[in-house]
């Protein structure tokens, strides 16, 4: 269950300003994928164009061809509640829904795709979501509390449970560490490593750090100037791309010379 | 020389702060003092009434007997009101928030907040004027079709100035409360929450029930108990769309009464006792509306731990 992204000639425009210009990518499944560049250059953008979220602001749109293993998202009569669906995703901020319990929580997009549910069965799928997660050990006792009273780490945790209950096939994470502190970042990265062995991960982050060291491949996005579109500069193996990349203005960045 | 500078302060800012705490606190406890003014003028002018006895109240069978249909009238047209009024706004609101495009939802939010502007004469006479008159072969029809059912019992009312046409004007005026309320409210679902919901697949209205509607529930139960409140005590739409009488079961016959139509309609005329009475039917009013608002109050604390406030 978990597919390959391929992305061909893709544009991303707000209204008219052209935000993100002529991505061209191909996301193996079962890997973990970065995007890195600086503030403003349009990973974030793009990512949420990976499972149609960016059409949640007005005016947003794009041009070109994203294929969920061959198929397009954005062909005729794609439904964007179907593609978000299949492709999941976790925000910057931990968002659980507060006025939901922790088990609730891991069950809204399943109760959402498939009403019937028998008590039986969410019992394990709560549970399996929740070790899929890392968290079932420490929210086992109190799966009816409220998501939002645990800590900024357990409800990211949370969030991914949630994310990986509907058995998506890919996961997207917007920046899933920049609110936590180290220990919890380490819990998510360590998770991260485990997804890969059954969904295609995609992982926006600042942490040049953390792009090394949870990813198979890396791609480096850069901005000409403030008003010019963000590109995609350089794609390559992680490895490749932190010790030897073919773009000046990658070494620039993995450097730490600007950005 | 260090413990010196410490211990200097600066003087004006202190006196900023204590005039400040001073006023806020003055505000504060004139809010007790009024309420609690209101009630004991209430209580004090009521108790004539309340221990007089019973051949010389209104009815002749004491204060009891008098008071209770008013309740029970009182109560069916807000309940009539709120019935027709709290989806309706919740609808409305919810356009307004999450469907409309931005021009009209402003343009629609502005002419919902107008509806509240109106006074409530105004809506009094559209309500006998036309509404009564409008609505009365639509009361024919119910007593000739269902009223098997107690409250839809015949023979309708010829000019259909009714309890149910009393509620309907009444569920009117509460509408812009309710809705204005629920507007602000719904805006201010965090973003976070509604793009989790759309990201785990949910559509626009999945998302709504998922996120707009619980994190807003406190806020709803609040507007609804203001528009209740606004029901509870409205006088004169009610005294002039109701052709008043005894308490009856049937809302399409002439009949009921409601507390403040009550009031208003008899106390130009009243003297001594019958004053006393007036403002006895008061009391029950604002006990009433006092113990609306603390159930409300209730509901929400009950509710706290998974508001979204925290």
């Amino acid at each position: 269950m978990s597919k390959r992204i391929d992305v061909k000639d893709l544009n991303v425009y707000y209204s008219k300003f052209l935000a993100v210009e002529d991505v061209n990518i191909n996301i193996e499944a079962k890997s973990v994928t970065a995007f890195i560049g600086p503030s403003g250059c349009g990973k974030s953008t793009f990512l949420r164009t990976l499972n149609r979220m960016h059409e949640v602001i007005p005016g947003a749109r794009v041009e070109g061809e994203v294929l969920l293993d061959g198929d397009n998202l954005y062909g005729p009569g794609v439904d964007p509640v179907t593609v978000r669906s299949q492709i999941g995703m976790v925000f910057q901020r931990p968002n659980p829904f507060p006025t939901m319990s922790i088990r609730d929580n891991v069950l809204a997009g399943v109760k959402l795709n498939n009403t019937k549910i028998s008590k039986g069965e969410a019992d394990v799928l709560v549970e399996r979501s929740l070790q899929g997660a890392n968290l079932w050990n420490e929210v086992k006792d109190r799966l009816g509390k409220p998501g939002s009273g645990l800590s900024g780490g357990q409800q990211q945790r949370l969030c991914i449970a949630r994310a990986i209950a509907v058995e998506p096939q890919v996961i997207l994470m917007d920046e899933p560490c920049s609110a936590l502190d180290p220990i919890s970042t380490l819990a998510i990265e360590d998770l991260i490593n485990e997804l890969k062995d059954q969904y295609t991960v995609v992982i926006v982050t600042h942490n040049m750090q953390q792009a090394a060291r949870v990813s198979d491949k890396t791609a480096f996005f850069n901005i000409a100037g403030t008003g010019k579109p963000g590109k995609l500069i350089e794609f390559g193996d992680t490895p490749t791309i932190f010790s030897n990349p073919t773009e000046k203005a990658t070494e620039d960045y993995v450097s730490g010379r600007f950005g | 020389m260090t413990t010196t500078s410490l211990t200097k302060s600066r003087g004006a800012g202190h006196v900023g702060d204590k005039v400040f705490s001073a006023a806020t606190l003055a505000a504060g406890c004139l809010i007790l003092v009024v309420l609690f003014g209101v009630a004991l003028f209430l209580v004090i002018q009521a108790f004539p009434a309340l221990v007089a006895s019973p051949d010389k109240i209104q009815g002749g069978e004491g204060f009891f007997t008098y008071i209770w249909p008013l309740v029970i009238g009182t109560l069916i047209a807000s309940v009539i009101a709120l019935v027709i009024a709290t989806p309706i706004a919740i609808g409305v609101a919810l356009f307004i928030s999450h469907f409309a495009p931005r021009k009209l939802a402003s343009g629609l939010g502005y002419v919902i907040d107008l509806l509240a502007a109106i006074p409530s004469v105004v809506y009094g006479a559209w309500g006998v004027a036309f509404l009564a008159h409008e609505i009365s072969p639509a009361y024919n029809w119910l007593a000739n079709n269902m009223g098997w059912l107690p409250i839809f019992q015949g023979p309708a009312s010829a000019t259909g100035k009714t309890i149910l046409t009393a509620g309907i004007v009444l569920a009117v005026m509460v509408l812009p409360i309710i809705t204005s309320l629920s507007r602000e409210i719904f805006l201010q679902t965090p973003k976070l929450h509604e793009e989790a919901a759309l990201a785990l697949g949910a559509t626009r209205w999945e998302m709504i029930r998922m996120t707009v509607l619980p994190f807003g529930r406190p806020g709803i139960i609040s507007a609804v108990m203001l528009g209740l409140g606004r029901a509870l005590g409205e006088t004169m739409a009610v005294a002039l769309v109701l052709s008043s009488g005894a308490l009856t079961a049937s809302l399409i016959q002439s009949g009921n009464q409601t507390i403040a139509a009550e009031i208003a309609l008899n106390f130009p005329e009243a003297s001594g006792l019958k004053v006393s009475t007036l403002i006895a039917a008061g009391l029950v009013l604002f006990v009433i509306t006092l113990g609306v608002n603390m159930i409300a109050r209730g509901i929400i604390t009950r509710h706290k731990e998974f508001s979204g406030a925290n």
